[in-house]
């Protein structure tokens, strides 16, 4: 019963977990675009570490919000591309399953990573030191919300040829709840206040995001079948 | 009315350029959003009705007519 | 057998056909109603409405500011409503209401948030300010647009209805997360402003043209959303006899 319950959640999640470490090199960009793109800021805005920490929260969620966008978009492409999601879709079971395996791949391949090396950036924007557990917990929460809402915006994109930009005018809209909370849970942790409540209401978010995504993103692969 | 003349009615206190301006973009938008689907709508009705007046020369001049014009579409 | 005939009322609701030729006999009701109401509310509410204490005359931009946002946020959950429909009972009448809304929301999104930032330059001195409402508006544009975009990306016409009603659905269980998000966050930062829409405070003298307005943009909302679909369905239906024999009848007339 649980097999059939958990079928497939299991085997795409490894099986996505098993490609991705194939080609370690892809799974290494989005973190060195996280990397990079923060340095301009500093370049770009100001040295000063004053300035930089009252920047860092913002600069920080915003990173993390594009190297997401950047690598959700290959999430079914190649899939589609090599016809394996043709097997997915007309598998019996339930397609939510595959698909909530999928994300969570991506999540821990690209999401948790960041949200491991944020520290990194939090030190070269001199952001206080009891604002990083609070940073690496909203990133570890916040960046699975986007995994499933981006999963969203790839799916409907997915047939088209050009779908780049497309899926960040789609989906950039619906990151900003996440951005707010996410950018707010690290500013309390910085002005001393309780962060604990933000952090659930991405928490929240998650929960929302686990339970409805999975089905908009099987509709949305639906059509390109 | 609460202003005594037109001229007061124009300028409000100062706040005239922005309540008419306003006014002026709100109500060009609105327009817009009515003449653009009755251009819409005389549009289609011109293809459909060049369509069919296709179909009925077609007729007229004869089959071989009709076989390029469907061979077209 | 009752459940039959509910059945048939339904798809014939949904047929573009009987959609087209009901509505004919409707448009210059509509037409009128929605004439009278805005110009009456427009008039009242510029030159006899009393003027407010604290912010003079410009808050007379309210009477286009207030029903243009409440129109563009109504009209979002019609489009969602709309595309569901669609998608769940396969009605191609829905998606071409689905498509007509997105478009006048977009430009209803547009005037609200052009009447809000030129009233913002009196009232706050500045014509942006990252208010909670503005940005809120700011972003239900950006949603419009992506609906806009989307269906345009689309060749194929039946996976474009398809997957803007899925955006639509999914925007939907999304603004009311938005609006409470921005509201938070606007709390955060700035706790003092003025407050621009107190409707139940407001003197009756100011709000009764403000409910005409709204009625108003009612009536223009349906009377847009209408006359969009009614051009959409010429379009897409010119194959089927009926627009055919109609295009005829047209054309024998002149």
């Amino acid at each position: 019963m649980s097999a059939v319950l958990s079928g497939g959640f299991s085997a795409y999640l490894y099986r996505d977990l098993l490609l991705a470490y194939r080609c370690r090199s892809d799974l290494a960009r989005p973190l060195i675009f996280f990397l990079v793109v923060s340095t301009l800021v500093p370049l770009g805005v100001a040295p000063e570490p004053a300035r930089l920490a009252a920047l860092a929260p913002g600069i920080i969620w915003i990173m993390a919000l594009l190297a997401s966008l950047l690598s959700i978009e290959s999430l079914f492409s190649s899939d589609f591309q090599d016809g394996s999601l043709e097997q997915m879709l007309i598998a019996p079971n339930l397609l939510a399953m595959p698909i909530l395996g999928k994300v969570t791949a991506h999540w821990l391949v690209i999401g948790l990573p960041l949200a491991l090396i944020s520290p990194l950036i939090g030190i070269m924007f001199s952001l206080p030191a009891v604002a990083m557990v609070p940073m690496v917990l909203s990133l570890a929460l916040g960046t699975a919300v986007l995994s499933f809402i981006g999963a969203v915006g790839a799916a409907l994109t997915l047939p088209l040829r050009k779908g780049g930009v497309l899926l960040a005018l789609l989906v950039m809209p619906l990151y900003m709840p996440v951005l707010i909370f996410g950018s707010a849970t690290i500013q309390s942790a910085v002005d001393g206040l309780a962060w604990s409540g933000s952090l659930a209401i991405l928490g929240a978010f998650l929960a929302i995001a686990m339970a409805l995504c999975p089905l908009a993103i099987a509709a949305a692969l639906r059509l390109s079948s | 009315m609460q202003f005594d003349n037109v001229q007061q009615l124009l300028v409000m206190d100062g706040h005239g350029v922005y309540v008419w301006s306003a006014v002026f973009v709100s109500v060009c938008v609105l327009i817009g959003l009515i003449i653009r689907p009755l251009r819409q709508h005389r549009r289609a009705i011109k293809k459909i009705a060049r369509e069919l007046n296709l179909k009925k020369t077609g007729k007229l001049t004869g089959n071989s007519q009709e076989a390029s014009d469907a061979s077209n579409t | 057998m009752k459940l039959n005939r509910q059945w048939t009322w339904f798809h014939r609701l949904g047929s573009p056909r009987w959609f087209y030729q009901k509505t004919q006999c409707w448009l210059p009701w509509l037409g009128a109603i929605a004439a009278i109401l805005l110009v009456t509310g427009l008039v009242w509410g510029l030159a006899f409405a009393p003027p407010d204490a604290r912010q003079g005359n410009s808050f007379r931009i309210i009477y286009l500011h207030v029903p243009a946002s409440f129109l563009a946020l109504a009209g979002y959950y019609l489009m969602a409503i709309a595309g569901a429909v669609g998608l769940i009972w396969r009605i191609k009448l829905s998606f071409m209401l689905m498509k007509s809304a997105a478009t006048i929301g977009a430009a209803l999104t547009f005037i609200a948030l052009f009447t809000g930032a030129v009233w913002g330059k009196p009232t706050w001195g500045a014509y942006w300010v990252w208010d909670a409402r503005i940005t809120s508006m700011l972003i239900l544009l950006f949603l419009y647009l992506g609906m806009l975009v989307l269906r345009h990306a689309f060749t194929n016409h039946e996976s474009a209805n398809k997957a803007s009603a899925i955006l639509g659905l999914v925007g939907t269980v999304n603004v009311p997360i938005i609006y409470k998000s921005v509201d938070w966050w606007q709390t955060l930062h700035q706790p003092a402003t003025i407050k621009l829409t107190s409707a139940p405070s407001m003197h009756p003298d100011m709000f009764a043209p403000l409910l005409v307005m709204i009625l108003g943009f009612y009536c223009f909302y349906a009377l847009a959303l209408i006359l969009f679909t009614r051009a959409e369905i010429l379009e897409r239906e010119r194959r089927a006899s009926w627009v055919r024999e109609l295009v005829a009848e047209k054309q024998g007339g002149l």
